[in-house]
This record gives C-alpha cells, structure tokens and sequence, in this order.
C-alpha cells in the first residue's frame, strides 16, 4: 500500500487544495461556486409519467443543471435491471406472504432509483446501501440469495463487501454514511480515484450521523454522492413531520457541496444526475447530495399497516408516476425497446425470481457452531468453552 | 402536581386536557370496568399512559411512529387521537434529539415519556442518557430533576433481525444516575410504569418485546386504585423484588423476559420433585437485596437467569451480591445461566443463544446436591 505522503503543513489562511479544484469544476458551467451549490429550483425530470421526453427547457434544469440523456444500449440496459428489481421485488413480498422469508422492505416503487444507484457507479467504486436497497445490490452484480441471506434469517449478511464493493446493509440509521466517508478518505490517501455512494432515506437525514457524514466529507474534499431517496415516509412519519428544509437537498448547502434534486421515478433522469455527479466527485470537486423524489408503494415492511397512516388515493396517486410503465413507454416509443427485447428481459426477470424462489424454499442448513466462529479474528478460551457447552447440550438433545 | 396545558389538537378534539374532565372519564372507565379481565402486556403499558396523561397534564408522549400509528408495537395506541398531538407526537428521527428535548422539558415542568423504537436504536441517544439524563440531578447538587421516563423494548425472542432483540439493559444499570425497571407481568406493566412517571428521577423502562403480547388476567380497577392509595401513601413498589413461584429448594432469579422462562423451569423441577423459587427482580436499579438475600438464604442455592451476554452484566451483579450476603448459607457456587458472549444471533439461530428450560435444568443440576440425596 502506498499513501502519498504530503510533507506540506496547510498554512491556515490557505484554503485547502479541494476548494480549489471545486472552483475549477464549477468555472466550466459558467456559474458560482454559491449557484452550483443550490439545487435545481425544481427536481430534474426528462421523461414525463406518461412516457414522453419532456423538452428541454421544461427539465427542470436552469444554468449549471443542463443534463445530457444517456445512450441508447445504456438506457436499455438501465431497463432491463428495473424489470429485474420489479419482479425481485414482488417475488420477495410474494414469499414473505408464503413466511419463507421472516421480513422483506420492498423497494417496490423505487426501483429506478435503486438501478441508477448501482449503474452509475464503476467497478472499483463503493456503494453503502440500507436496508430497503437489495435491489440496488443485486443489480450491482451481487448474487441474489446472497443479498437475501440475512433477510430469510440464516446470518446477518451473505455478501463479502470486498467483492463487490458494497458495505452490509445497514439498518442503524445513516451510519452507513460514515463508513462511506472512510472507505473514501482511505482511497483518497492511497491517491485511488474511488468514488462511493452512501445511500439513506428521507427520515433518516433527520440522524446526527447524517450531519457528522455530510460535514465530514465535505471537509476533507472526499468523492461521496450522498444518494437520499425521498419516498415521503419514514414508517409512519411523513416527510413534513421530518424536515422544514425547502428541500433535502438544500441540505447539501449549508456543508458546502451541492445539492441536486431529481424525479425518483425517472430512470432517464436519474442516471443522467448520478452520472455527472460521480465524473464530478471522481474529478476532486468534492461530496455531492442527491435528492431522489420517489414513493414507497408498500408497507415500510410486511410487519407494518400502512392503511394506519396514509390515504389509499394518495398510493393510488403515485401509483400513475410508476418508474416501470414510464420507462417501457419511453423507450417504446423511441423504437430502442423492440418487442423481442422486452420478451428477452422479462424471461430474465423470471429467471431471476426462479432462482429466489428455489433458494428461498429450499431449507438450509445452518450451523449453530459458526455463531462463536467471528466473534474474534481467532478463538478466545472463554468463547471456546461457550461453543462446547452449546455442543454438549445439542448432542444430548439429539441422543433424547 | 398537576398543571393545566393548552391543548391545541390538530388531530381530534376528544379531549380538552384539562383535568376535571380527565377524571370524570376515569369515573366513566371505573364504572365499565369493574372485574378481572384478560389483558396483554401491551395494553397495560397503554393504559398505564393513559392514565398517567389523564391524571397529569405535564405527561407527554413522543418518540418516533408514537403519534399516528401508536408505536411499531401500537403500545401508544390511541394517546395522540386521545389527548391531542401536543400531548403525544412523533418527531423527527433522531434519538439523541428525542432524549436531549425531554432533558429539556423535564428541566422545565414536563414529564415526558420517550419511546426508544428498539433496544439496539437507542445507543445513538447514550450520549444525552449517560452525560446528562444520568447525572444533572448530581452535577446540580440536586437543584434539577428530571422526572422522565425512557420506554425500550428490549430482548430477543421474537425472531428479529438484527439491532432489534438487544438486551442492553447492562449499559443503562451500569451508569449512575439512572433507575431501570423492567417488567415481566402485565400487572407489573401498568403498575410499574405508573410509578416510572410518578418518579422524580429518570427511570429507563425496558419492556420485554416477546411478553408484549402475553396475556394475564388482572384487576385494571384494583390497579388503579392501588396506585391511588400508593399516592396518596407516599410510598411505590420501587426497588422491590417479587417471589414469582415460591419454594425449598434453591432460587431463580430472573428479570423481564427471563421470568417466565425461569417458571417453566421451575414447572419442570417440581414434576421431578424439586421445589424452585422463583424471584422476579423487577426493578434493576434499585435493586432489592433483601428479598433475594432471604430467599437465597433459605434455599442455600441459586441460579441467576438473564437472555443478555453473561459476562460484565446485570447477572453478574445479582451473583457477587449474593455471594457477598449469603456465603454461608451456599451449599453450591452461584451460577448463572445466561446467554453467550456473542453478538445476538440473525432468526434461525436465536434459539441456540437463548437461555431456555433445559438450560436452565442443567445448572440446577450442577449445585451440589450431594448432600441431599
Ligand atoms: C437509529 C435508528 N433509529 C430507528 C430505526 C428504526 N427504523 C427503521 S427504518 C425507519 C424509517 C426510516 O425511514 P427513511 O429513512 O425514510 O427510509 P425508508 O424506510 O423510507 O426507506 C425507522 C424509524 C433504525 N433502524 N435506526
Ligand atoms: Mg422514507
């Protein structure tokens, strides 16, 4: 491991190195450092719910905001991996129904958001997910069964964050947060160009550590995208009750990095916004925060009643914003997605949910030895004569 | 004390707040509910805050998804349609911010009523609980008191995934400053946490997750009016152990989710002729030596049950008590049964961790019965 060692002690009038390269950054939209900062004055949005490209001067986009739509082979793969999350999702909650599965924050509704998340990113970037974001994963290349190991209880986690450079998914909220800002502080000091995304919802942005992440990152110049999907409820708690920011993506101003906002349910728009802001974090320029406005179409988990707190007409509303149809008339309609392409995907799709399905009904074993097993790095005595206690007491159960 | 607050409710008028017409509706309740009824746990902490908000104006309820919902576990069911939402309400989601408000307005005539959503959620609001919570009374050479009630549910057993079945009841009785009660009976559910609010000093309230739904047939009227007599008596249940199961031959001593795993064990032994004590701990802190100490003392055996990790904990407190108190009456070492120094398990494995019957069985078996038999 190298780590450039800078002999240079700052001088503390001098502002530090990344200030100056956000000001570089920042000159080639012809605006302030202060305009670049402020998001967009309303979230960006490329493809309309009905399916239509919404014209230019209508994005959402003003000076600074202007963003390209990404290309064709891209954005069909874009889709294929939102009927993949669509189909993971709903299998999932369908076996949760079928208890194979003990609980299951379906992203149904999200999907877009998810896919963007893991598609904007490159291989050697990192990605910190919660709970609600296993198809973000999986679409990351992470296998399935493994995403669903602690999910159907068998361990607390069933990936190896290495592989695929993906942190376990984090229900303490927004701690996650800082563990990004450290994976990249650490790539930073070996000079490697990692950009991470750090992900949470809109209620947890109310958590300290969402503060301490943001402050963090924005200090010590680090290449993070804060990615906040905003899907109006933390459980019960709508967002109103969370935030009296005009937006949390105004957030981002007041650490110094910019904020964006950007329509959750526009696949177009998301990868577009994503992309920019990981060339611009992965140029040195900085954190960025990205606001997703999106709905979570379900319960918070199956353990929940949402019909406590909400209003049917208000799901059935959203409802008509669906990522998927958008999507699928879209590139419909730009003749990119043919009749025999979308059969071709569906049939992954199904695929995929086979593969859940078989997995997740098939019994596995599990091994109650390996609980005293990574505890430590190795064996303790105490922990040892604890996992022979245990052992005694199953082998008598099984001579009974 | 009993002050009258504007009760502006944007969610339902059913009350005005004040306390005149709180207590004609605990008339009109008396009257509906005069004999034993089946009750869960659940609903006697509910009715507990019922109450206590009835009683007493300054008693307000938050915490995140208490409002609306009535709580992940619905154990505020209906406090905010009930008593308005500036008397019960959610705020953002922020433990540490939930526990430093309450700080507050205890400082400033409230007594509020926080609800941790779970046991593993709370840690980010230590900080606010053992600089603060704990130690304003003191650091004031007792000018403040803060009268605040802070309600986890806690312990495992329920096939949680994880962060959700921590017992970490350790960290809280390990730091000065702070009571912790935690029940294991729906009677000692309403009956304790009327006394956690009435308390002048910050009691944390842990509620055992897997009994939330165990039912019980209780008295709520002869409840209600113990409590009363108590007031008006000046005096509490605090700090008293409960003999669960009486008997000869050696004790349990167990607290919260652990109480009626330690009955079951005792069922068993007395099947296989062997009387077992039981003694429910109740309240952690203060802890209640002599009951323990007289039981023990008695029996000349005893094994101390608790699902948390065993080492550095509330057992192990409960066993150098006893070892200091009754040496001479032990016929075998203290044991504990308790569950591993591991981090709690994910679902299908859970019940290897948990100190159950057998286990339990085991221990008892190993207390030196020789000169018995
Ligand atoms: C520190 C902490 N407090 C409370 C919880 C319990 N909890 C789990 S999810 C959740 C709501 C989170 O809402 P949001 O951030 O909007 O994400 P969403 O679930 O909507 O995706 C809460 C309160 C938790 N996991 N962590
Ligand atoms: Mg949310």
């Amino acid at each position: 491991m190298t780590i450039s060692a800078t002999q240079h002690i700052p001088d503390a009038t001098e502002p530090p190195p990344h200030h100056r390269a956000l000001t570089e950054s920042v000159r080639k939209f012809g605006i302030s450092v202060e305009d670049y900062m402020l998001p967009a004055r309303h979230p960006i949005q490329m493809v309309s719910p009905e399916g239509v490209l919404v014209p230019a001067d209508e994005q959402g986009a003003q000076p600074g905001h202007e963003y390209p739509i990404p290309d064709e082979a891209e954005l069909l793969a874009a889709y294929e991996q939102l009927v993949i999350g669509r189909r993971v999702n709903d299998q999932n909650s369908a076996l949760v129904r079928q208890g194979r599965i003990a609980v299951y924050p379906s992203s149904h509704g999200q999907e877009a958001c998810q896919v963007a998340a893991a598609l904007a990113l490159a291989d050697g970037d990192w990605m910190f997910p919660t709970y609600r974001d296993s198809v973000a994963i999986m679409a990351r290349g992470v296998d399935p069964m493994q995403v669903m190991t602690s999910f159907r209880g068998t361990w607390h986690s069933g990936y190896d964050p290495h592989e695929h450079h993906v942190g376990i998914q984090s229900t303490p909220l927004t701690t996650q947060l800082l563990h990004g800002v450290g994976v990249a502080h650490a790539a930073k000091l070996r000079g490697e160009d990692t950009v991470v995304l750090a992900m949470c919802g809109d209620g947890a942005t109310s958590e300290g550590d969402f503060h301490e992440a943001l402050n963090f990152a924005a200090v010590f110049g680090l290449p993070v995208i804060f990615f906040v999907q905003n899907n109006r409820y933390a459980i019960s708690v709508p967002l109103a009750q969370q935030s009296a920011a005009p937006s949390l993506a105004h957030k981002a101003v007041g650490y110094g990095m910019a904020g964006e906002r950007v329509d959750g349910n526009d696949l177009v728009a998301l990868l577009s916004v994503l992309r920019r802001a990981v060339t611009l974090a992965r140029e040195g320029s900085g954190p960025l925060l990205v606001e997703a406005h999106t709905y979570r179409m379900q319960a918070h988990t199956n353990a929940d009643d949402a019909t406590r707190y909400r209003q049917d007409s208000e799901v059935a509303e959203w409802q008509e914003k669906d990522p998927l149809n958008r999507m699928r008339t879209y590139l419909t309609g730009q003749g990119v997605l043919r009749d025999e392409d979308a059969d071709r995907i569906d049939e992954h799709a199904e695929a995929v949910a086979a593969v859940l399905r078989e997995g997740l009904n098939t019994e596995v074993d599990v091994d109650p030895q390996e609980l005293f097993r990574h505890v430590f790095s190795s064996p303790t005595p105490h922990l040892d004569r604890q996992s022979a206690m245990l052992a005694e007491e199953i082998s008598r159960e099984a001579a009974r | 004390m009993s002050r009258t607050l504007t009760t502006s409710s944007a969610t339902t008028s059913a009350t005005d707040g004040d306390v005149s017409s709180a207590t004609a509706r605990a008339a009109e309740q008396a009257a509906s509910t005069q004999e034993v009824q089946s009750l869960t746990l659940a609903k006697a902490l509910n009715t507990a805050m019922v109450d206590a908000m009835s009683a007493d104006d300054t008693v307000i309820v938050f915490g995140e998804d208490v409002g609306m919902l009535g709580g992940v576990f619905r154990i505020t069911d209906g406090l905010m349609r009930r008593f308005g939402s500036t008397r019960c309400f959610d705020t953002p989601l922020a433990e540490s911010g939930i526990i430093g408000m309450a700080v507050g307005m205890a400082m400033n005539g409230m007594r509020p009523v926080v609800e941790m959503q779970f046991d593993a959620f709370a840690y980010p609001a230590f900080e606010q609980i053992a600089s603060h919570v704990a130690k304003m009374h003191n650091r004031t050479r007792g000018a403040v008191t803060l009268p605040m009630v802070i309600r986890i549910p806690y312990a495992g057993g329920i096939g949680g995934v994880e962060h959700h079945c921590d017992s970490s009841e350790a960290y809280y009785a390990h730091t000065a400053g702070l009571k912790v009660y935690t029940p294991a009976t729906v009677a000692d559910g309403y009956r304790m946490l009327r006394e956690a609010i009435d308390s002048d000093d910050p009691v944390i309230f842990m509620e055992p997750k897997k009994l939330y739904w165990s039912k019980d047939a209780v008295d709520l009227e002869g409840l209600r009016q113990e409590h009363t007599e108590r007031v008006a008596a000046g005096s509490s249940t605090e700090g008293r152990a409960g003999v669960a199961r009486s008997g000869t031959d050696a004790t349990l001593i167990a607290y919260g989710p652990s109480v009626p795993t330690a009955l079951a064990a005792a069922a068993v032994a007395a099947e296989e002729g062997r009387s077992l004590e039981v003694i429910d701990v109740r309240s952690i802190v203060p802890f209640d030596d002599e009951t323990v100490a007289a039981s023990v003392r008695r029996t000349g055996r005893a094994v101390v049950i608790a699902e948390a990790h065993g080492f550095a904990s509330v057992a192990s407190e409960i066993v150098a008590r006893i070892q200091e108190s009754c040496f001479h009456q032990l016929a075998a070492p203290v044991r504990r049964v308790t569950g591993f120094d591991i981090p709690y398990p994910a679902p299908k494995l859970e019940h290897y961790y948990l100190p159950g019957v057998d286990r339990i069985l085991d221990a008892v078996d190993d207390l030196q019965w020789e000169d018995q038999s």
